[in-house]
């Protein structure tokens, strides 16, 4: 096993794809010659050539619906979406129809692409550069939603994804790309896609999270464990749609205490739907109402309120603190 | 079998020579053509900002190496656009609409260079424009501007003002919908906007080549019935001449016109970007050989309005007055926590209360 950053596992997964698979290709801005601006298409364009490693003229709308017929059409379009605030102009593809093509043409269609969309703040990037879209798109019915936290899960979800027969909107913690290294296979393997994993094993609080959170989760276990000797439960969603509901609520019921963080603004999003479905299915083994740790409701500040924004481990250590002393 | 005419090719127009590109200064600072109807005052006032631009842009350059300061997008090589295209705009009554790259336009439009520091140091009061200085912020959304331009022209119209509207964009910002969006409707609606193009032949890493197919990027004015100019982008009395043409023609209700001036951008597309992976340091020479600052240079010294004393106390008045900005837009500190839930709202909201009440008490205790 090779150790790898987040943007190597990427970039690896999409070689071992596009090797398997000649219907697979990466398209985008700077993705060819450049090998895109954070460098996950490196080294494509030399190996596969300009025809898999499309440099496309700089217009989101093009190049995304472009790929959705592509993808009717039989081939594999995995679409770089250069940052997250510039998945904008793509929205009518994606929204009125890749994510309804099976569904509107009975099955007949489908619209198997994958977008890579370089998401969320924390590395002082100017206006546009750091954004939390994926409630707009969990709230979207016919789009796969995937967060990967660790550079293992970065390329067997994205061999997933492109394997997947429905269109996934894969969501990557730029802030994470070179953060740290992990033991990732060489070969093709796989990460099921609506599958949490259980980060760090706890008995008297369960943090629900993904992405970069992940980790911001476990500094605040690792710190409440410190200090008050309580053992947090991290569960890493790594899919939002669909969702791993059967882990999260055994998580709750061992636990009866949850605290949930995300970076995206509080109001109407992802985490206040767990809220909702906690009350669905474990109300009863609450022992506290479920706090949230989330970004403000305000757009995302320019680099030198960024820290202020974000939500960091003493956020976390706090909203644990509010669930255990109810 | 018999194939369709295609009338691109069929009439067989040149497109280059249909849109010839427009110059007056020569590299070596001779003329080629008239001289746009200046003082030697107003002369040598577009060449005093072109050189401050340069300096400034470059001191930005080091100040993000220093990490005194965010990524930074450089436009050092297309000072005659930035200069050319606001010089002979009305302040507080004409608009421009900017691109990140286009800071030196609003600093000629009259945005003070601290507002260009404090904006890319991260601080979004650098956004906001001085009263009387319609300069709409810096649209990083590629392309997007241009409508608002249009728009800004329209209004204007129906409200019986002769207001000119300048949208600005790159040879990449001319791929989006939004850029044909804007051209039609300033074509239909006959708005006082002119489009202007800086092609620097790259965005990002993409070159023109794989960005469109035609010679030019002015003979999509054709298609919208608009008149469409080409200019040497190096040459600052070439873009001061047909800024020139096209605002008095807006002003007077002639419409829109698409300028497209040939450019480069000497350095990276920002801090973030390595130009070695896609474009060669031969390139970059020979569009340095084109200077437009150094043109415009030889061209007053040789009209005797110059010597090289003047040029030298320039660049180092240029350093002096970029040093006192940086001064000042580094004692300014970080932006308060109020900032942060301010402005969303003429009136916040009571969740935006209650969360900036939270974020003041868990800071509070944080000491
Ligand atoms: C809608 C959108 N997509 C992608 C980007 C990322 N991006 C920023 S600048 C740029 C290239 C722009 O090139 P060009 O229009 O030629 O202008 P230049 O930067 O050369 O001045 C890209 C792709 C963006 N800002 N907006």
């Amino acid at each position: 096993m090779a150790k790898m950053t987040l943007i190597q596992a990427i970039n690896d997964a999409l070689k071992v794809a596009m090797r398997r698979d000649p219907s697979v290709l990466v398209m985008g801005e700077d993705v060819g010659v450049n090998g895109g601006v954070f460098r996950a298409t490196d080294g494509i364009h030399a190996e596969f050539g300009e025809a898999r490693a499309i440099d496309t003229p700089l217009a989101e709308s093009g190049f995304v619906g472009a790929a959705t017929g592509m993808a009717v059409n039989g081939l594999k379009p995995v679409v770089e979406i250069q940052f997250d605030g510039f998945l904008a102009p793509a929205q009518e593809h994606v929204v009125n129809h890749i994510a309804r093509i099976r569904h509107r043409s009975r099955g007949r269609f489908t619209c198997p692409l994958v977008l890579r969309i370089p998401s969320w703040g924390g590395i002082k990037a100017l206006e546009h550069h750091s954004e939390s879209i994926e409630n707009w798109y969990v709230n979207n019915p016919g789009l796969k939603i995937v967060v990967p936290s660790n550079p293992y899960d970065a390329k067997g979800l994205l061999l997933a994804a492109i394997d997947d027969p429905d269109p996934v909107m894969f969501f990557e913690p730029k802030r994470l790309y070179r953060a740290f290294r992990g033991e990732v296979p060489e070969d093709y393997y796989t990460v099921p896609i609506g599958k949490a994993a259980i980060a760090r094993e706890g008995k008297d609080m369960t943090i629900l999270t993904y992405g970069v959170h992940v980790h911001t989760a476990l500094e605040a276990a690792e710190k409440a464990a410190a200090q008050y000797n309580w053992q947090a439960e991290v569960v890493d969603l790594r899919s939002l749609n669909p969702l791993d509901l059967d882990t999260i609520i055994a998580s709750v019921k061992k636990t009866g205490r949850v605290v949930i963080v995300t970076e995206a603004p509080k109001s109407g999003g992802f985490h206040s739907e767990l809220v909702a479905l906690i009350n669905d299915h474990a109300l009863e083994y609450l022992e506290a109402p479920v706090a949230r740790v989330t970004g403000f409701d305000v757009p995302m500040p320019y680099l030198l309120s960024e820290d202020l924004y974000l939500p960091d481990a003493g956020r976390v250590v706090e909203a644990m603190q509010s669930v255990k002393t109810y | 079998m018999q194939t369709a005419p295609n009338p691109a090719t069929e009439t067989k127009l040149d497109m280059e020579q249909l849109f010839e590109v427009r110059r007056v200064l020569n590299p070596d600072g001779t003329l080629v053509g008239p001289e746009p109807d200046l003082t030697p005052e107003q002369l040598k006032e577009v060449y005093r900002l072109m050189v401050y631009l340069r300096v400034f842009d470059q001191r930005c350059l080091n100040l993000q190496r220093q990490g005194r300061m965010g990524t930074f997008a450089p436009f050092s090589g297309q000072e005659a656009c930035q200069v050319g295209s606001a010089y002979l705009l009305q302040k507080g009554k004409d608009w421009i609409f900017p691109t990140y790259r286009d800071h030196g336009a609003m600093h000629t439009l009259g945005v003070p260079s601290v507002n260009t520091l404090r904006y890319y140091m991260g601080d979004e009061m650098g956004s906001r424009a001085p009263e009387g200085v319609n300069a709409f912020p810096i649209s990083i959304p590629i392309a997007t501007q241009l409508v608002h331009a249009v728009g800004a022209a329209w209004a204007a119209k129906i409200k019986g003002e002769d207001t000119v509207t300048v949208g600005y964009v790159g040879d990449g910002g001319t791929s989006p919908g939004d850029f044909h969006e804007a051209m039609n409707f300033a074509a239909v609606y006959n708005t006082a906007t002119i489009l202007f193009v800086q092609n620097n032949k790259y965005a990002i890493s993409t070159p023109n080549a794989k960005q469109f197919k035609t010679k030019t990027l002015a003979q999509r004015a054709l298609a919208y019935d608009i008149p469409g100019v080409r200019v040497d982008g190096q040459d600052i009395f070439a873009v001061l001449t047909v800024f020139k043409e096209a605002i008095d023609r807006a002003r007077a209700g002639g419409g829109p016109t698409l300028i497209e001036a040939l450019t480069f951008r000497y350095g990276p597309h920002t801090t973030s970007d390595d130009p070695k992976r896609y474009r060669t340091q031969e390139e970059v020479e020979a569009w340095q050989a084109k200077d437009p600052i150094e043109r415009m240079r030889k061209y007053l010294v040789t009209k005797g309005l110059w010597t090289d004393t003047d040029d030298e106390s320039l660049w180092n008045w240029a350093k002096d007055q970029v040093n006192a900005a940086v001064t000042e837009a580094e004692s300014i500190g970080k932006p308060s926590v109020d900032e942060l839930f301010d402005y969303l709202y003429a009136e916040p909201t009571p969740e935006l209360l209650r969360q900036k009440e939270y974020l003041k008490k868990y800071l509070s205790k944080q000491g």
